[in-house]
This record gives C-alpha cells, structure tokens and sequence, in this order.
C-alpha cells in the first residue's frame, strides 16, 4: 500500500515528507510504548501511535520507519517537523483513534503486524 | 576500533544520540542493515535505561573483524533481581518515563532478543554493567 493511499484512507493530512507519497508500506504497527515498538521487526512498515514527542521519531529512524502517523487529531509540533524533514520521515495526521485508524487500514487490505512470539 | 560515549541522566534530548551515531557508523562500515537494526534497537534501549534506571553512565561500541561488542556502564541503584528485570513487560520506570512512551518493561529483553549474547553483572547500590555481543561470523 502507498502512502499515498494511507493518506486518504485515513482522511490523513502531510506534515513532512509528502514527496515520498509513492512509498510502499507492507506492515503496520500501532504502539504509545517506544519499547514495545522495537520489539517489532519488519520491513516497509508504517508506525501509528498517540504519542507525540522527539523519542517517537529517534525510534522511527532507528528502525528504518519512514512512515509516522499520529491518531486522535494530534497535530506535529515545529521540532517535530524539522526532525523528520532531517531524518526524510513522512508525518501524518488522522482525526481517527487509534482503533480505528488501525481498523480502516487492515479493511484496506494492510494485513501484516507484528507476529512474534511472546513469551 | 573503540568508540566511547557519555549518556547523562534522564536527558531524554540526547538519549539515543550514540545509537544513531553507532548506526550510521554500522551501515556505512558496510554491515548487513538487518544487523545493523539489532545494533540500533538494543543499544537504544540500553542507553534508555543507563540514562531512566542507572543515573547515567557510559557506553563503550567496540568493532573488531570478529564480533562488535558494546558495553553499559553505570553507578546507579544496581538490580536486585535480575531474572524478574528480564521478564517482559516488568518495570520499575516512572510516570513521567511512561508518559514519554517508555518504561515498557521491554528494555532488556529488547537487548536480549536482538544480540547474539547479554550479560549482566549487578550489584545493589553500585552499578550495573550491561554487555551485549554480536559475533560476525555467524551472521549472513
């Protein structure tokens, strides 16, 4: 799925990034916890979260994330913007939960998540 | 090649900067990025917690042509129990970590999961070394 279609799907609007609309994502994670983020390991994934502060996207760009969505209408602060511009991540914002975010997205056909094994 | 870095205590501004400095390193040395993300993710959470648990301390990334080994150092509280700081989703951190979307009860076994070896030594009120190991023969 391309961002670009993540975009509309989620009535999402770009904060960063959006000249990487024709990027391909396979997985999706939606996670508040960094940590339980980094248990998760795939490729081409998008990350959905409410949480808004510089660690989200230091964790996005560790793990090779170029795609961060943030839920509930929550809109990026300038620093954030100017991290992800430096670290070539893509921002968006949704007015949608987090359940349904995650919920329209899987109906759209994004169907890979985390699949490890707990413990 | 050895690299020393300095992670001040709850500077949640600067933790993570070794990691990406490290992962930078990493992936223009060459290294296979798969490997290279297990680097990044387990010295993240190490430096979160040297930084949240241990009152600061140090990281020590060592490359040689056989394994990459990076060492946590602090003086902090120590752990008590270290088979209940390993177990997923236990966590000592406080309200104000949590709110910044750690404090997962994650870290450990993050760093466990992604390296080939861990080891702890801890002593209550003194310290604790963390040391995470990748041999490179053994990756692809």
């Amino acid at each position: 799925m391309k961002v670009r279609e993540i975009a509309e799907i989620l009535d999402a609007a770009f904060f960063a990034g959006e000249e990487f609309a024709d990027l391909e994502v396979q997985a999706a994670c939606g996670a508040d916890l960094m940590s339980d983020v980094m248990a998760f390991v795939k490729e081409r994934v998008v990350l959905l979260t409410g949480l808004m502060n510089p660690q989200v996207l230091r964790t996005a760009d560790l793990l090779d994330i170029k795609v961060v969505v943030f839920v509930r209408g929550k809109k990026p602060t300038n620093d954030l913007i100017e991290i992800a511009k430096e670290t070539g991540t893509i921002l968006l914002s949704t007015k949608y939960s987090m359940f349904l975010a995650c919920g329209r997205l899987y109906e759209a056909g994004l169907r890979n998540g985390g699949v490890r094994e707990i413990a | 090649m050895t690299l020393h870095f300095t992670i001040p205590a709850m500077d949640f501004s600067a933790a993570g900067k070794a990691s990406t400095e490290v992962k930078k390193l990493l992936s223009s040395i060459g290294f296979d990025s798969s490997l290279v993300k297990r680097v990044a993710v387990a010295m993240y959470e190490g430096e979160m917690n040297v930084a949240i648990h241990g009152g600061g301390g140090q990281a020590e990334v060592n490359l040689d042509p056989a394994q990459i080994k990076i060492r946590f150092i602090d003086h902090g509280p120590g752990i008590a129990d270290i088979d209940l700081a390993m177990t997923e989703g236990y966590s000592t951190a406080s309200e104000e970590v949590r709110s910044m979307g750690f404090g997962a009860g994650m870290g450990l076994p993050n760093m466990k999961r992604n390296a080939d070896a861990l080891e702890i030594s801890s002593a209550v009120n003194e310290g604790t070394t963390v040391t995470l190991v990748w041999r490179l023969g053994a990756v692809s």
